[in-house]
């Protein structure tokens, strides 16, 4: 099937001459440009294409692939970076040098490379769709499990043994259905789960104000909006290197070109702190930087969470994090305008909160269609204009999001990292995850947890009043208050991301820091009843010195050393 | 060579409509002759089999219906060449300075390609400007892009040519190359950088583009990025270090805004187009280093924030696209302070990959970390005073407040030829840290209270 194209205006081409589906890939142009038909108007269609258009006439043929957009899965996705049609960057650099030249099209997966493929399933073994055939072993922790595709069934008539390459076939059913490791599906599609599951268990990231106190699920949702300069991207790179899932996918979408390659530089070098082994082996990368096409910037989202998803399938937890999806929503924005289409708030198309549910919602703890129990949890980051949340992107995010980390630019200036504000962020997973904290942190983790928070929000109420009047007019009790949230605050709640010790922080460490400094204050508060002088206690030297034992390296002992000092300290104060 | 289309049907702003040509690429470059015998530049923002839109540089004045249009077949491209160097050159690329023209080594097309961040190398090398809110607390890197975020009336220039006369890496021989692009500044702004260039003998290895108040406003839309095309030419291509300063972003962005308005553009916040972040994106992205190359381009943009609002679209998308912002405050500058940089809300972001041990020194971090938080801490204090004098502060309150004074007149405040290494930054740093008690200094590790306190050094 060929047509031509009719008419050209930046990434959007009409075209005519073909019958196209909705969402069929088109190649426009001599120089085969990838394009996504979006809109379909008697004999024309309007294409949005993933290449510049410069120089691109009308009349130059156009070819229908007649698929939708998909991407490739199968073994080699992990340590891949791609760009945001799963094209790999490594590979479009050997192909056209330094800058991204058009028309060269690159497979997702190696044709080339050899996996090791060891069947589960025997010859005559019924199976369907997500049922696991046999192993390969992906990276050295990571056993990518090839699964029959979501829509095949049928019963085995061979199994192959041995060394494949990706598209070569290593089962076949007794319908004459060839299965190679290799699937391929369309990225605007979720693909489908056995269940969906309440979470019930947190995800673990080693940053002390995200665990402790605004816990994400495993399979859950989060958000993390903020004005430039307030630390998303930090936060977004510490929950990508230390989350405690199997899988991460990383989608830097629309965002800065040498930011991108800090992180393809620092994650090959990082360690895994569960397995020793360096980040990226368990890691798919996606980068399409603000400066690349923007209907690619569009897909980068989707080709990620599908991705996510082939994971999950096997049983994996997965984790997803998309930096930014305002970049995104901006992406549609700009080819909602270049259709001119009716515009909703501030520019933004209609339809801009059903795609951010709709991409959401593809998150979730599930029993995958084998039976087995995988999750992909997603964490957006959001960059609202001007740092103000009532914006459509940060309102239509936060309808569907179960927790709100609100970075705050404020804190940022004051060097507070991570800049996430403890009084306007929340979780909606506390009171589901309290049995799993109960259970493996310590019985008294929630009681510890809630009582911090409430020091937190009773020092925001006391701050108006010695804005007023200065901190010395408040009675003594209250400047006990004021104290203890100070140390939630800066020896707690503040993390330094560039700290070889303090950038990952275990649960362990995270629960004996804080009732550490909820034990200062107990005895704080005794000795205030027994008459003890409020500046005596407030000079208590081993409370300054526990500002410092989150950056030791024996932790423990460092805090024994510390603990022991201050029982003295106030045995001698009670003494006096 | 090609045909010359009578076929203008509609002329509109800065755009003209044409009817009936042969197929026509995309972006290309469009001659149109005028009845007069002068040739205006444009190019196609729109071609369909029927119709073709063109978007005219100079301007539509004088053009009608009998102008004859040609259609060049290739995009717009810039002739470039190592003699480039020393010119001065009008906002689309034609000699200003009575010079030859320029004999070309290449031509290349001035919207650039995307670098495959793969390719990219991330930036880590210390640029010494001599200002020390920029090298001791907004440390800026080769290959990066920190624009200043200013406001009407304030020494933005004075501190981008400072920065251009100071800028060296240090231990490094190798001189930076300047590509300056004036994007509707006013003539007189543009003799004052001017001037300085001649004088500071800067215009040597200097490429400037100028685009005028009184230049048409289409043409603001290309000079970034032939300048951006000459910067990258002589980076990669000639393994120069080159800064390119682009002034004023904020009158680019009008003219966007203005072709938007003119092509019935569906408009986005306060009627920038609503594709104004990816537009930036194509300038400032447009800087770097790559792998196995030796050349780089920094950019230090120059932007007037409309009402001194950091929230304003044009400040705050280029907040999200740039690595950073050097925030020049009125505040200080009334207090006749120069250079009157807000530390709190500028920021470096590849401040961490350039600064510590072996690039500037081991305490960098901790002494502008603690900085920050003293200074930050020192003018919330200042508001309290305001209320309850400063009497009702505690001692240790008092000490903190005393310190952001310090601070804004000892290291903020500096001479306009005032070239301070990052040695003397930090030890000004130093001196004023030691004002405070040093229980204070939480933020420093004790070894560097002991190895850099003034008060322990002297033992």
């Amino acid at each position: 099937m060929k047509g031509e194209i009719y008419r050209v205006a930046g990434p959007v081409v009409t075209i005519r001459g073909i019958k196209p589906k909705m969402y069929d890939v088109v190649h426009v142009g001599h120089e085969g440009l990838m394009g996504e038909v979006i809109r379909i108007q008697g004999d024309k269609a309007t294409v949005q294409v993933y290449e510049d258009t410069s120089g691109i006439r009308p009349g130059e043929p156009v070819v229908n692939t007649g698929m939708s957009l998909s991407v490739e899965l199968g073994p080699g996705l992990l340590e891949s970076i791609y760009d945001g049609i799963q094209r790999p960057l490594m590979v479009l650099q050997e192909k056209m040098g330094d800058f991204i030249q058009r028309g060269v099209t690159a497979n997702g997966l190696d044709r080339e490379r050899v996996w090791e493929f060891k069947p589960l399933a025997k010859n005559g073994d019924s199976v369907k769709g997500g049922d696991v055939l046999g192993l390969v072993q992906e990276t050295e922790n990571i056993e990518h499990k090839i699964m029959v595709p979501p829509t095949v069934s049928g019963t085995i008539s061979e199994i192959k043994s041995g060394s494949f390459k990706v598209d070569e076939t290593i089962c076949v059913l007794s319908s004459g259905t060839e299965i190679s490791m290799m699937q391929k599906w369309p990225v605007r599609k979720p693909r489908p789960v056995g269940k969906k599951l309440m979470p019930n268990r947190p995800l673990i990231t080693g940053q002390r104000i995200l665990d402790g106190l605004f816990p994400v699920a495993k399979g859950g949702t989060a958000a993390i909006p903020g004005p430039f300069g307030s630390g998303k991207t930090v936060t977004q790179q510490q929950l990508a290197k230390w989350s405690d899932t199997d899988i991460v996918v990383y989608i830097g979408c629309g965002e800065r070109g040498n930011e991108m390659a800090d992180v393809l530089n620092e994650f090959p070098e990082l360690q895994d702190p569960k397995t020793g082994r360096p980040l990226m082996e368990r890691t798919v990368l996606i980068a399409n930087t603000s400066n690349m096409p923007v209907a690619a910037r569009e897909a980068s989202v989707y080709t990620g969470i599908t991705i996510a998803e082939y994971y999950r399938d096997m049983g994996y937890d997965v984790s997803l994090m998309a930096d930014s999806t305002s970049r995104w929503a901006e992406a549609m924005r700009e080819i909602s305008s270049r259709l001119e289409e009716m515009p909703g708030e501030e520019g933004y198309p209609a339809y801009l909160s059903a795609r951010l549910s709709e991409f959401y919602e593809r998150a979730g703890y599930v029993r995958t269609l084998e039976g087995q129990e995988g999750s992909i949890t997603v964490i957006g980051a959001v960059s609202p204009p001007g740092g103000d949340f009532s914006e459509p992107v940060t309102q239509n995010t936060l309808r569907i999001v179960k927790v709100f980390w609100a970075l705050d630019a404020k804190l940022a200036q004051r060097r507070h990292f991570p800049s996430i504000n403890w009084l306007t962020s929340y979780s909606l997973y506390t009171q589901g995850l309290a049995d799993w904290f109960t259970e493996n942190v310590a019985p008294d983790w929630v009681p510890l947890r809630d009582h911090a928070m409430d020091l937190l929000q009773q020092e925001a109420e006391l701050q108006e009043i010695v804005q007023l009047v200065g901190s010395d007019a408040l009675p003594e009790d209250q400047q006990i208050v004021l104290e203890i949230s100070r140390m939630i605050r800066e020896y707690f709640l503040q993390q330094n991301a560039f700290h070889p010790v303090d950038t990952y922080c275990p649960f362990d460490k995270q629960y004996k820091l804080l009732k550490a400094i909820s034990k200062y204050g107990e005895m704080a508060t005794a000795a205030l009843e027994a008459g003890i002088p409020m500046k005596d206690i407030l000079s208590v030297e081993s409370k300054d010195e526990l500002a410092k034992v989150k950056f030791e390296e024996d932790f423990q002992s460092a805090l024994d050393v510390v603990m022991t000092k201050m029982d003295k300290e106030f045995a001698q104060l009670g003494g006096k | 060579m090609t045909k010359e289309y009578k076929t203008i049907t509609e002329i509109s702003g800065p755009l003209v409509f044409l009817e009936k040509t042969e197929p026509v690429g995309y972006g290309e470059l469009v001659l149109i002759n005028l009845p007069d015998g002068t040739t205006k530049r444009g190019q196609v923002l729109d071609t369909s089999a029927d119709l073709v839109a063109v978007q005219v540089f100079e301007g539509t004045g004088g053009l009608n219906e009998e102008s004859g249009v040609v259609f060049t077949g290739e995009t717009i491209k810039l002739p470039v060449s190592k003699d480039m160097l020393g010119r001065i050159l009008s906002g689309s690329g034609e000699p200003l300075d009575g010079g030859p023209r320029i004999i070309p080594e290449d031509r290349v097309d001035v919207n650039g390609a995307s670098m495959n961040p793969y390719s990219r190398m991330p930036p880590e090398d210390f640029i010494q400007t001599g200002i020390s809110t920029i090298d001791g607390t907004n440390t800026l890197v080769r290959g990066q892009k920190l624009p200043i975020f200013s406001g009407s009336g304030l020494p933005h220039n004075e501190i981008a040519l400072q920065i251009a006369r100071q800028a060296k890496v240090p231990g490094s021989t190798e001189e930076f190359a300047v590509v300056f692009a004036a994007m509707g500044i006013t003539s007189e702004e543009a003799q004052y950088f001017m001037e300085d260039f001649e004088k500071t003998g800067a215009l040597e290895r200097a490429v400037v583009f100028l685009n005028l108040a009184d230049d048409p406003a289409v043409e603001r839309l290309i000079t970034p990025r032939m300048a951006l095309t000459a910067a990258e030419y002589l980076a990669y291509e000639h393994d120069m270090h080159v800064l390119v300063i682009l002034t004023d972003i904020t009158n680019y962005c009008e003219a966007l805004r203005q072709m938007g308005a003119a092509r019935e553009e569906v408009p986005g916040r306060r009627g920038y187009p609503g594709y104004m972040y990816t537009d930036l994106a194509s300038l400032y992205e447009r800087a770097g280093v790559i792998k196995g190359r030796k050349g780089s381009v920094t950019q230090f943009s120059i932007l007037t924030m409309p009402g001194d609002d950091i929230t304003h679209p044009i400040p705050d998308l280029s907040g999200y696209i740039t690595e950073g912002q050097i925030v020049v405050s009125r505040e200080l500058h009334r207090k006749g302070i120069y250079p009157p940089i807000n530390v709190l809300p500028s920021l470096s972001r590849l401040m961490n990959s350039g600064i510590g041990a072996g690039k500037t020194r081991d305490d960098h971090k901790a002494v502008s970390d603690q900085m920050y938080a003293a200074y930050a801490e020192g003018r919330d204090l200042r508001g309290l005073v305001a209320i309850v004098g400063k009497e009702a502060l505690s001692e240790r309150d008092q000490r903190i407040l005393e310190f952001a004074d310090l601070f804004e007149d000892r290291f903020v405040r500096q001479g306009r030829d005032e070239d301070r290494t990052i040695e003397d930054t930090l030890n000004v740093s130093w001196s004023i840290l030691s004002e405070l008690p040093e229980a204070l200094l939480t933020r420093v590790d004790n070894k560097y209270i002991e190895k850099y306190h003034p008060a322990h050094k002297s033992k």
